[in-house]
């Protein structure tokens, strides 16, 4: 992971309280498109989309006034480069209570890029049930992707080029929220 | 035969000398002495020794010519500065019988490498039942004066003390390998510390030193002698020391593996190190070392136990035990005994020349170097020091515990009789 | 860590600990309607048993299918090792299939060892037991279960065993469970108590990181858990102890030696258990005796091993051991 020195030429894209407005436009967003939202049960990966899906549940539940099934899908052993790296620790996998069987499941990520992440969320899901329909909602989506994968719910579309680096901060695991864009690390 | 001049070596590690041999005598030493009609080997700064005798080698032949034979085991002996060894009675059948050992000693004879002064087995097979005919042995061309069931214990009492009581008729000597063996049933490295953590079968200290103990007190009640084979342990020097004082006939042995090397290198689990009985603790090795200079432990003995390759590339259980030793046997002593400031050269002759001729009674070995005595001679480089490799071994077997280890001294001539068996590191 | 597993004691504190938090989450999978994962996918793991063990067996061939390895059983019985096929040889045959990890139990101590160091193959070696030297996955597996019953399953993450007293029982001298145990146990901070006749402990005991104790009844009132190791009628006969009754009833735990557990203590037992022998019924049927979970936990904990070791292009990183070599 990124030290903050290596950020320290970095710049901040997003902050705080943008951060904050573009999960309440998402919320809105997927109350709009899932017509009330009550099939929904939303699955962050993690480690942030984890956050930013609970954030996205709480907004939720003021919008409709009801509690929605909020859990965590960790992808690490359907990734495709397992191979090209030591084995990661395994982050939690939770299934809300009642399943994800015929329900509106959406995958909630910090920052869309390469799609590889999400084609392999979409394995895993496959593993656990058989979901009405699967959506994505991410808070960056940078571009560069090398799968046919597109997000339906965007915080913010970021052109890049592939020698910079975005990284995603938020307060419960960083202290603070903000998205930089920064240089690649020339050891990389 | 031609005449040697060995000029300029250090006489048991004494002031240079130079060293005249005609035929198969030491016709002079002394020095200055004149180098003509002689082939001279100049021999500046390296030590010369009486060659050597060891009263333990496991020739392998009859029966186990895959892993040794008398060609090659003496062949092996020759580079390591031996001009005696004693075969033991181990083979295939078992040297039990006047039979067995004349053709093993003839065999020594026709190779003419070293001589070969085959051991007989104490008992039949060396099942530890019956006497073996032992006067036979000692009546045949051999002329076995030593016999051991080394291998195997000759745990009976009552057979142990028959055998030490009847070799006296003519001056015989019983080697005991000293392993009681319902103690040892399953047993594949030292109990201690380390079979605890690696979960092999425990050899106590107290299976070999409880035997030595009884046959000290055996061979004091019959009046014979007795000679205890590879001692390994600090509480069998104790009873040794104390049966000594005590003036009992008793000799004792130690290997040059168990000067040197410790149980912690078992715990590479790698079979070079399985040998019987087994390698011990620190402790021990101080006390075997510090026993061997103080005359306590008489000599020096390879228990060279060579083994073909399959049966040391296995698991460790599966392995067989044992190590070969002639050709590292010096090194390891000089490495052990003298570059610690233990023993000098002239103590190394007396461990591993003087006195095993004498328990051994090797007529015409282990002799001192002056003139009139049989030219049996060992030149050393005790200034080298280097890797060991056992690809340059004259043994069939290659299951040494020293490979890549460095240490110190390189035979680079043996003698026997007047005739060179080694010449500049290679056999003639 | 390293490449293979052979001994409790190769792991450090973080492995055993990330070994740990991998079989939570590898638990979870036993939850789900499809129990697989797609991680091994490609990997071909021979499950090398020279000895029988059909419950080590069954339970790392599950691990491996849950991961989607490709799995080969291979017996030594009727096989070419009955015929004299060395270790070395059946092993090469092995490799010469392509094989990535070859899990080996073995009667003989050091046999794994033997295949990981020799340079006879190229495999990732995990020891499923040799002779009485290690089975460092069942102790694995026994610190699994002894942090979900002393901690909690989630509480436990990222936790080691600091401070909780073990208790281990029985024929120490024979039992590679005993050795890997006190090795892992007291890496994990636990304290371990060793208590057997002193017939069944081995010379050299001393040196090991644990209490040793003749008494069971005095150690059990300060025990989390006690863990009941298998003690053979046979040993009777080599006058490792007198009787079977005897011992039953200085070293046996029954429901009278329980009850002077501590309350949240459990009983632990690596099977097959001989009840009558070193438990009673009432013990091992009681709801303090974890031995089904040790099952369940079993196949957790070797999924996890198997994915730390071989789901990467190289063993999972975590710290190097700084005591010791």
């Amino acid at each position: 992971m990124d030290t903050h020195d290596s950020q320290s030429d970095a710049r901040p894209v997003l902050e705080g309280p943008d951060i904050a407005r573009v999960l309440t436009r998402i919320a809105h967003e997927i109350v709009e498109r899932a017509k009330g939202a009550d099939d929904v049960v939303l699955l962050g990966i993690p480690t942030r989309g984890v956050f930013l899906a609970r954030r996205i549940a709480d907004k939720l539940e003021q919008i409709t006034e009801r509690k929605v099934p909020c859990g965590s899908l960790d992808i690490t052993m359907y990734r495709d480069d397992l191979r090209m790296h030591p084995p990661r620790a395994l982050a939690r996998t939770e299934i809300p209570g009642d399943g994800i069987d015929g329900r509106l499941v959406v995958l909630v990520d910090d920052v869309l890029f390469s799609g590889r992440t999400i084609r392999a969320a979409l394995d895993a899901l496959n593993d656990i049930g058989r979901p009405r329909a699967v959506q994505l909602a991410v808070l960056v989506d940078r571009g560069h992707r090398e799968l046919p994968i597109r997000a339906d719910y965007v915080g913010k579309n970021l052109p890049t080029s592939l020698r910079e680096t975005v990284k995603v901060q938020l307060a419960e695991e960083d202290g603070r929220d903000t998205v930089l864009l920064g240089a690649k690390p020339a050891a990389q | 035969m031609s005449k040697i001049l060995i000029r300029g070596a250090k006489v048991l590690g004494g002031e240079p000398q130079d060293v005249l041999i005609d035929g198969g005598t030491i016709a002079e030493v002394g020095a200055g002495l004149s180098a003509e009609g002689a082939e001279v080997v100049e021999a500046e700064g390296k030590v010369l020794l009486p060659g050597l005798v060891d009263l333990h080698t496991h020739l392998r032949e009859p029966g186990r010519e895959d892993s040794e034979t008398v060609l090659t085991g003496t062949r092996a002996a020759a580079s390591g500065g031996y001009t005696t060894v004693f075969a033991m009675a181990n083979t295939f059948p078992v040297a039990d019988t006047a039979g067995v050992v004349e053709q093993v000693w003839r065999l020594g004879k026709e190779h003419g490498y070293c001589d070969v002064q085959p051991i007989g087995a104490v008992t039949v097979g060396l099942e530890g039942r019956k006497l073996a005919e032992l006067g036979a042995m000692h009546e045949s061309a051999a002329g076995v004066t030593v016999f051991s069931d080394d291998g195997k214990c000759v745990h009976d009492a009552v057979i142990m003390r028959r055998a030490l009581e009847y070799v006296k008729a003519f001056g015989g000597v019983v080697a005991q390998h000293a392993q009681e063996p319902r103690l040892t049933e399953g047993a594949e490295m030292n109990e201690g510390v380390v079979s605890a953590q690696l979960g092999l079968g425990g050899w106590p200290a107290v299976a070999e030193e409880s035997i030595i103990a009884r046959d000290v007190l055996l061979a004091d009640h019959v009046g014979s002698r007795v000679h205890i084979c590879h001692l390994s342990t600090a509480g069998s020097v104790e009873i040794v020391r104390w049966a000594k004082s005590r003036g009992i006939a008793v000799t004792a042995e130690v290997t040059p593996h168990h000067l040197l090397l410790t149980d912690e290198l078992v715990r590479t689990y790698n079979p070079v190190f399985k040998v019987n009985p087994p390698l011990r603790t620190e402790r021990d090795v101080m006390a075997l070392r510090e026993a061997l200079a103080d005359g306590t432990i008489d000599i020096v003995a390879t228990d060279h136990a060579p083994h073909p390759h399959e049966d040391k590339d296995c698991e460790w259980a599966a392995a067989a035990m044992g190590m070969v030793g002639l050709e590292t046997a010096l090194s390891v002593v000089q490495e052990t005994m003298v570059d610690t400031g233990l023993l000098d050269w002239a103590g190394v002759a007396d461990r591993m020349s003087f006195k095993p001729a004498q328990i051994g009674q090797a007529k015409g070995h282990g002799r001192p170097v002056s003139a009139g005595e049989p030219a049996n001679l060992t030149l050393v480089d005790t200034a080298y020091r280097g890797p060991v490799d056992p690809a340059g071994f004259a043994s069939r077997s290659r299951n040494t515990p020293y490979e890549g280890r460095e240490l110190p001294g390189r035979v680079t001539h043996t003698w026997l009789r007047g005739k060179a068996t080694l010449v500049d590191g290679k056999l003639t | 860590m390293q490449r293979h597993l052979i001994s409790a004691a190769d792991l450090t504190r973080d492995d055993a600990v990330l070994i740990l938090d991998t079989a939570e989450e590898m638990a979870r999978v036993a939850d789900r309607p499809i129990k697989k994962l797609p991680t091994l996918r490609g990997r071909t793991i021979v499950n090398l048993f020279f000895e029988d063990s059909t419950r080590t067996r069954i339970s790392f061939e599950a691990a491996e299918k849950r991961l989607s390895a490709d799995v080969i059983n291979f017996s030594a019985k009727g096989s070419s090792v009955s015929k004299g096929e060395s270790l070395k040889d059946t092993a090469q045959t092995l490799e010469a299939m392509g094989v990535d990890a070859v899990v080996i139990r073995h009667g003989a101590s050091g046999a794994p060892y033997r295949l990981a160091n020799s340079g006879w193959i190229d495999a990732a070696v995990v020891n499923a037991g040799d002779g009485t030297h290690q089975h460092p996955t069942q102790a694995l597996l026994d610190a699994f279960t002894m942090r979900r019953r002393l901690i909690g399953p989630d509480a436990g993450i990222g936790q080691d065993l600091e401070g909780k007293r073990i208790t281990i029982v029985g024929d120490v001298l024979h039992s590679r469970v005993a050795r890997s145990n006190v090795d892992l146990l007291h890496t994990l901070g636990a304290e371990v108590t060793l208590v057997a006749p002193p017939t069944l402990m081995p010379v050299g005991i001393e040196s090991w990181p644990c209490e040793v104790s003749y008494d069971l009844d005095s150690t059990l009132p300060k025990s989390d858990a006690v863990m009941m190791l298998r003690v053979q009628r046979e040993r009777m006969n080599a006058a490792f102890f007198p009787t079977e009754r005897e011992y039953s009833r200085r070293y046996g735990l029954d429901g009278d030696r329980m009850a002077r557990m501590p309350e949240h203590a459990v009983v632990m037992h690596p099977g097959p258990m001989v009840r009558g022998m070193e438990i009673t019924a009432e013990v091992a049927d009681s709801d303090r005796c974890t031995v089904v979970e040790q099952v369940a936990n079993g196949v957790s904990i070797r999924m996890a091993v198997l994915y730390l070791l071989l789901g990467g292009n190289e063993p999972a990183v975590t710290q190097t051991r700084t005591e010791e070599k």
